[in-house]
């Protein structure tokens, strides 16, 4: 394997990795700048990868090509309504929030492998898809000297829209007025319903934006990775996601950031044997380093990251 | 007056259940005046601003704004009508700058998008006719205290209030920075502005307002020009019966020396000096008065006198025993009393009772335990007992400090320290944000502890404080101890000079005297 080849494997299977985690952690920044600690991003990415997978069976013969991508939708949408299910408990019944995403998490696997079981003739975990979401070539951009085989030849495209997905996100939070009135409620939202902003409204708008793209990337890591759905489809990344959103410092385009790493780390397990010096090094060091250097960067960055100041906080309007 | 008023309230009651918290209340206020609102905590004064500011609504009675009649429904309805209100805990979002902030929820926008230079085109033009110096990309966590309320003056301003309402405002400023706000409130009235003020500081009044309304228990005692009238007349009407501006306060001869601090070094976490070189001596039955302004170590001087924070080098002794690396709970065993600056954070756990919070220093000692074990039989007799001795007003001991008012946590805390008995009381800003009665009430109780021998180390923001209490006054300037000097001998403008970090002209003031 020359050096060019071995970058490019490490860059796409970096991107692969990474592209769930992208859209989730921007999904969980727009909740915790809302004021709303999503922990139930992990049950989130869960319902999406389920509902894509079941759309991308069912539909397939429907929409050709298209499958997989009208599966994102479907499953950003299903990741939507069950959203709705953490802002009603966390807005207006005041839950503590880490009880109702935990629910979330619990649930959402026990009710995807149920529905598996229903709609698949008893069966735990569903075939394999035919339209998956495969690694493609950019034109032009693959035909540049060294950076194009490197980066644009058999990549993961959805991993671009998602980089694209994190800048657009931060323009939105920082530069236009909904961004403003989002983050005035995770700050202070009695300063904010002081001003006559409606605080339900946006805390609602910054959950149902993180179940929307939580659920994209849980049906991009079903339709890119797993290629099927079981009770194993999701393990943990809807966790990392949060990790990526805290280590890029709340920050779309830092938590996108932070998912690439992330998805470096998980793609070491699969190139590391090839790269020389590191592929005599046991294989479960390989499968333990995503969650090792997860929890490792938290440790280190959580002290130094400023959070939204109300993140987590219930907000009571005065009558 | 032939004006029309710019708010006129007839016949406004407000009810909560059965209790009347505004009772048949009417008032005009005129634009280019300042209208003072004068009351103890828990008047009224509070529940009728926010009648007035669309936060609650009336029981019955009538609004009229401009002439019109009116019904506020919410906070925007009465910024749409033209009705402001600077609020004494201040809304502004601490990681916005200042700009993002004044702006909020009125926001200039080309098709969702920000438009800031128009924003900060129309903020720059308020700041320069009310002459005010912000700076608008600062993030309000940066800025001072004083420079956070110009903000919400601003933020008022740009939504074109006629009407702008100050609730409390000078509770958290500084000398200097409340002659600033008096200053921009004479400017908006001038301005043709209705300014309201809600005090319950009679110099502010006496400075500043044209009018004065007396409310008591919900119902308006008197309208009155505020010329026509002395401090001791509006105390009077506003407390309901005579009050003793003059404390009584015997000659007494100090003792031996409680407190020594020597050469006394503090550090702070980010490795900042907060207190350079501290030397102090207080003796028994004196109190000293510690003026300086806010943060200039005084915080720091204090917690690490508490143990609360560690002492980098020098000595402190409480009655001869070296205290310098105590615990805090050795430092309260040694007997030192301990009012902190900030009641609710230090000072009381919130959500736990009255009879807990009163247990606090000494739950582990006889009678309050017995083998490690809590008595509560005896806690709930030494609460009813304390409670009822200093007058902590609660419907109940078994209700939470944080359901007392702000008043009722200070006397809470003064039952507690005061009980102990202790050789040297350091209190600190006892009075803040209380109304004239429990001000005197508390400063009683500190001159009763001066009277039985202890000593007492006074920090207050509060000149008027400070002057009334201290045997001796100290003023700290950026950590080091600038002055001590008998109170007799510095004028409340020498203080001042002294706070700010000059010297005074022929005057000679002991440094770090030993």
């Amino acid at each position: 394997m020359n050096i060019t080849t071995l970058l490019m494997t490490v860059v796409s299977t970096s991107l692969i990795y990474s592209a769930p985690l992208i859209f989730t952690s921007i999904g969980g920044a727009y909740s915790e700048h809302s004021g709303i600690v999503n922990v139930g991003l992990e049950g989130i990415m869960v319902m999406g990868a389920f509902s894509s997978v079941v759309f991308n069976l069912k539909m397939g013969n429907t929409f050709g090509a298209a499958t997989p991508w009208l599966g994102l939708l479907v499953g950003g949408a299903v990741g939507l309504v069950f959203s709705l299910m953490h802002a009603v408990a966390t807005i207006n019944w005041r839950t503590d929030h880490i009880i109702s995403g935990t629910v979330m998490n619990l649930m959402a696997p026990a009710l995807g492998v149920y529905l598996t079981k229903l709609i698949f003739d008893g069966r735990g975990q569903t075939d394999i898809l035919q339209h998956p979401l495969a690694t493609v070539t950019i034109p032009l951009l693959s035909k540049i000297p060294v950076i194009g085989p490197i980066f644009f030849t058999k990549t993961s495209l959805v991993a671009y829209i998602g980089i694209f997905v994190s800048i657009a996100a931060w323009w939105v939070l920082a530069k236009t007025r909904f961004g403003l009135r989002l983050r005035s409620v995770g700050e202070h939202p009695e300063a904010a319903d002081s001003v006559g902003i409606s605080v339900y409204a946006y805390r609602y708008a910054g959950v149902l934006i993180s179940g929307f793209l939580g659920g994209i990337g849980g049906a991009v890591m079903a339709q890119s990775i797993t290629l099927n759905f079981s009770a194993t489809t999701i393990v943990g990344q809807g966790f990392m996601s949060l990790a990526a959103m805290i280590f890029g410092k709340w920050h779309p385009v830092g938590a996108m950031g932070a998912a690439v790493f992330f998805g470096f780390a998980q793609s070491l397990a699969i190139v590391g044997k090839y790269i020389p010096v590191i592929k005599t090094m046991p294989d479960v060091i390989f499968t333990i380093a995503p969650y090792l250097i997860t929890i490792i960067v938290l440790v280190a960055f959580i002290g130094n990251a400023r959070m939204p100041e109300a993140d987590g906080s219930t907000f009571i309007k005065a009558k | 007056m032939t004006q029309t008023p710019a708010i006129e309230i007839h016949h406004l009651v407000k009810a909560f259940g059965d209790f009347k918290a505004n009772d048949d209340i009417s008032i005009n206020f005129y634009g280019g005046q300042v209208h003072a609102l004068l009351g103890e905590n828990g008047a009224g004064k509070s529940t009728l601003m926010n009648m007035l500011s669309g936060i609650l609504r009336p029981t019955s009675g009538q609004i009229k704004i401009k002439g019109k009649e009116v019904v506020l429904h919410s906070a925007k309805d009465a910024t749409v009508l033209g009705v402001g209100m600077v609020h004494q805990h201040f809304m502004l979002v601490n990681a916005f700058t200042v700009l993002e902030n004044i702006i909020l929820g009125a926001e200039p926008t080309n098709a969702g998008r920000l438009n800031f230079k128009q924003a900060r085109q129309k903020v720059e033009a308020i700041l320069s006719r009310y002459d005010l110096d912000i700076d608008l990309d600062a993030r309000v966590e940066d800025i001072s205290v004083g420079m956070q309320q110009r903000v919400e003056i601003v933020k008022v301003l740009y939504r074109e209030a006629d009407v702008v309402i100050f609730d409390e405002p000078t509770a958290v400023l500084t000398p200097q920075e409340i002659d600033d706000l008096l200053e921009i409130m004479r400017k908006l009235a001038q301005e043709g502005k209705a300014v309201i003020l809600i005090t319950h500081k009679l110099q502010e009044i006496r400075a500043v307002a044209d009018i004065t309304t007396i409310i008591r228990r919900g119902r308006v005692i008197d309208t009155v020009k505020t010329s026509e009238c002395s401090a001791e007349d509006l105390a009077t009407m506003m407390v309901g019966r005579p009050v003793d501006f003059d404390l009584d306060k015997p000659d007494i001869k100090p003792g031996k020396t409680i407190l020594e601090i020597d050469h006394l070094n503090v550090v702070d976490k980010a490795k900042v000096q907060r207190v350079t070189d501290f030397s102090l001596d207080i003796h028994a039955g004196e109190i000293v008065g510690l003026a300086g302004i806010d943060g200039n170590g005084q915080s720091e001087l204090v917690k690490a006198l508490t143990g609360l924070m560690p002492i980098a080098s020098g000595k402190v002794a409480v009655d001869g025993k070296d205290v310098t690396h105590a615990t805090p709970r050795q430092i309260v065993r040694d007997g030192v009393g301990h009012i902190p600056e900030d009641r609710q954070r230090f000072g009381l756990i919130l959500p736990m009772t009255v009879i807990d919070n009163m247990s606090l220093m000494t739950y582990t000692e006889a009678p309050l335990a017995k083998h490690g074990i809590r008595n509560e039989k005896a806690a709930v007799e030494l609460t009813e007992e304390l409670t009822k001795k200093f007058d902590v007003r609660t419907s109940s001991i078994h209700n939470t400090a944080g359901s007392l008012s702000g008043g009722n946590q200070q006397k809470l805390i003064i039952a507690r320290e005061m009980s102990r008995d202790p050789e040297l009381m350091i209190a600190m800003n006892p009075t803040r944000g209380l109304d004239v009665g429990a001000i005197e009430f508390i400063h009683q109780q500190i001159l009763d502890a001066r009277e039985s021998g202890h000593a007492v180390l006074l920090i207050s923001y509060e000149l008027d404080e400070i002057k009334q209490l201290a045997d001796r006054i100290a003023v700290i300037h950026a950590g080091r101890l600038v002055a001590t000097e008998s109170a007799a001998n510095l004028t409340e403008s020498e203080i001042g000079l002294l706070m700010a970090g000059d010297e005074i002209a022929g005057k000679e003031t002991a440094t770090n005297a030993d």
